[in-house]
């Protein structure tokens, strides 16, 4: 327990709430509020925003041209650095002037050319008029401040202590959760720009890219994620009105009998990789290939218990089509229909949490996590050729791109990436379905997917048993 | 009594599974949402503008707020006949007609509107008053509403503001020619030409 220990947990878990938070939460709020808008034909975000002066709003075109302009000049310094390099003068001061060679040049370069004009495409619609927008995304940040300023109101003959309590219940879960999601591989301090051997110990300290490495992992998940029905039956309860105690009643009820499946449907990825810690899961995706090809993604030895996955944890986080707690046409809003301003933001702020923090755990269980098909820890890699240039002009390159340091960001962005997509998904199914009626999510629950996870953990132990 | 026999559609296997009709739906509304949030912007579907920023144009004949037609002088064409105040349902237009000064051409032969009033929070847009105005002066073709505004005072429109509207093609007058009495042309009677 020393200090560095305890400043990399920290650290950690400023990055996986930061990325839930800045992140996933605002991205999905804006795309949950853009695809209504169109469905419903209303209008979107587009309100809140910060005034921009008048300079700035009328040379918008000038900085437009400004970043092109800059764009083709990187553009013609990574031409002019591909032929030095070509040359052979990639060790030698770039420019003749400046203080780094030609390939270094060559990098930067040829990285911020397309940056520079992919902003420069983008700063105009960052705008509304003559108001910054951020393509609406500061319309929730607004809509946070709102609703945290307004007025907070308590129906007066609802238990006080439980209403208050428990949207505070229900962001615990989703807080908590993040704590055993792998983001990243082992990051080894001592050789960040180094490239790594294949295989073998490495020595140094050791960064593990997850806060807590616990040996029960998965059941950890479960049993925090189970508290969450407590939270949605306290509301119900303490709110005093029938709905809300229909909608907490429904929701109890309905997100005990998906924790089944949700935990069923997950046995036969335990078998197969023989663990219940989410890191070597992933180490066990990594490493192995799927008929030699393919990544050996859990999504390919296990497709239907992906399915029942996600839809049992959209079921458990009760959003469309298994929203019947809160089915407005039936019931107004369910259990948190007593709830206003920031209480009620902070319900939102926990389902969209919720959505986030499933989201990575379908990618890490499913999905490789950080794996990247053809990149190991020692590079990029395919079809036994190792990524080296070792020996010829362009020998920088590899050594870049093998770099620990480019290797890790490069997996931790593909596994942020691969979450955000699968949270867009299951976003995504809301505006497709109708709501199913209670009876149907019901027997959907016990009369299929509770047989078929079962059926999936039985046809998994025949094949390894078949096979190993 | 005759039976019929109803032919229910077989479900076949996928119809059954629901998983093909999930991603079927599902490449619809992402479609929908590309169409309407990145695709060209002639074919987007939606019909919604950003109100206080981009104004919807009204159809033509849309009963606007009202203005009062001027004369080739400037001065309102209203002879205070008292014909739209009389129309009025609402009862919402207030006039006093005064006589014109003895040196003045019309006068004794017609009067104006001292004070012209129209409450347009009693007004409830029948456009009985432009109908019943014999002299074409007061219009409703302004293809605006009524502007929102803090105090219910606001609303109490005077002469002077109801002059100051233009029309939707920003004139003040109107197509209908107005021949003063003497003017050549003039087809009613007058002092000199009687009956």
């Amino acid at each position: 327990m020393d200090f560095w220990f305890i400043l990399g947990v920290i650290l950690k878990m400023a990055f996986i709430l930061g990325v839930a938070l800045l992140l996933y939460a605002p991205v999905f709020v804006l795309f949950e509020r853009r695809q209504s808008a169109y469905f419903q034909d209303r209008l979107g975000p587009y309100m809140g925003g910060v005034k921009m002066p008048r300079a700035v709003i009328d040379n918008l075109p000038m900085l437009q041209m400004g970043g092109y302009a800059s764009a083709a000049g990187a553009g013609a310094t990574a031409l002019l650095s591909i032929v030095m390099v070509f040359l052979g003068h990639a060790g030698e001061p770039g420019l003749w002037i400046l203080p780094i060679s030609w390939g270094t040049l060559l990098l930067l370069s040829a990285l911020g050319a397309p940056a520079q004009a992919v902003g420069a495409f983008v700063l105009p619609h960052l705008f509304y008029r003559d108001r910054l927008t951020l393509f609406g995304g500061l319309h929730a940040v607004f809509d946070a401040v709102k609703s945290f300023t307004k007025e907070d109101i308590v129906p007066p003959r609802a238990d006080k202590f439980l209403y208050s309590i428990a949207p505070i219940i229900a962001m615990i879960p989703a807080f908590s959760l993040g704590a055993v999601i792998p983001f990243g591989p082992d990051l080894h301090l001592d050789y960040l720009f180094d490239t790594l051997p294949t295989e073998g110990v490495i020595d140094g300290p050791v960064a593990h890219l997850q806060v807590a490495s616990l040996n029960v992992g998965i059941l950890y998940i479960f049993a925090i994620g189970g508290t969450g029905v407590i939270s949605a039956a306290i509301a119900g309860y303490s709110s005093d009105n029938k709905f809300a105690l229909l909608g907490g009643i429904r929701a109890a009820s309905q997100m005990v009998s998906y924790e089944v499946t949700l935990g069923l449907s997950l046995v036969g990825c335990f078998m197969l990789y023989d663990t219940l810690r989410l890191d070597e899961m992933v180490t066990w995706q990594s490493e192995n290939s799927f008929l030699g090809i393919f990544p050996a993604w859990g999504v390919f030895y296990q497709p239907l218990a992906f399915v029942l996955f996600f839809f049992a944890s959209i079921a458990e986080y009760k959003r469309v089509p298994f929203d019947a707690p809160e089915g407005e046409s039936e019931i107004v809003a369910g259990y948190f229909l007593e709830y206003g301003t920031g209480k009620w933001l902070m319900w939102m702020i926990s389902e969209f949490l919720e959505v986030a923090i499933s989201s990575m755990l379908i990618a890490t269980i499913f999905f490789g996590g950080w794996d990247v098909p053809g990149l190991t820890r020692s590079g990029w890699e395919a079809f036994g050729y190792h990524f080296d240039l070792s020996g010829t002009n362009w020998e920088f390159l590899s050594n870049f791109a093998n770099s620990h340091l480019f290797v890790t960001v490069v997996s931790i962005a593909a596994f942020l990436g691969k979450a955000l997509l699968l949270g867009i998904l299951s976003l995504q199914v809301r505006w497709t379905l109708p709501r199913f009626r209670y009876d149907q999510i019901m027997q959907l629950c016990w009369k299929l997917f509770l047989p078929l996870s079962l059926l999936n953990v039985f046809v998994t132990g025949v094949l390894i048993l078949l096979f190993s | 009594m005759a039976t019929y026999k109803i032919h229910k559609p077989a479900r076949t296997f996928g119809d059954q599974a629901y998983l093909p009709a999930i991603a079927k739906g599902l490449v619809q509304t992402f479609g929908r949402l590309y169409q309407n949030l990145l695709g060209p912007e002639d074919q987007r579907k939606t019909a919604t503008v950003c109100y206080p920023d981009e104004v919807r144009e009204y159809p033509e004949r849309f009963r606007g707020v009202h203005r009062l037609t001027h004369r080739a002088d400037g001065s309102p064409r209203c002879v205070a006949c008292l014909c739209c105040s009389t129309a009025c349902p609402a009862q919402c237009i207030y006039i006093e007609p005064a006589e014109y000064e003895a040196d003045e051409r019309q006068h004794g032969y017609e009067r104006y509107p001292k004070v012209f009033v129209i409450d347009e929070l009693r007004c409830i847009f029948c456009g009985f008053c432009v109908e019943a105005c014999p002299c074409d002066a007061i219009r409703m073709d302004t293809g605006v509403h009524v502007p929102a505004s803090y105090s219910r005072e606001h609303f109490l429109f005077d002469k002077e503001t109801l002059l100051s509207i233009p029309g939707r093609d920003g004139s003040y007058v109107t197509a209908n020619v107005r021949l003063e009495p003497g003017d050549p042309g003039h087809p009613g009677i007058d002092r000199e030409h009687g009956h």
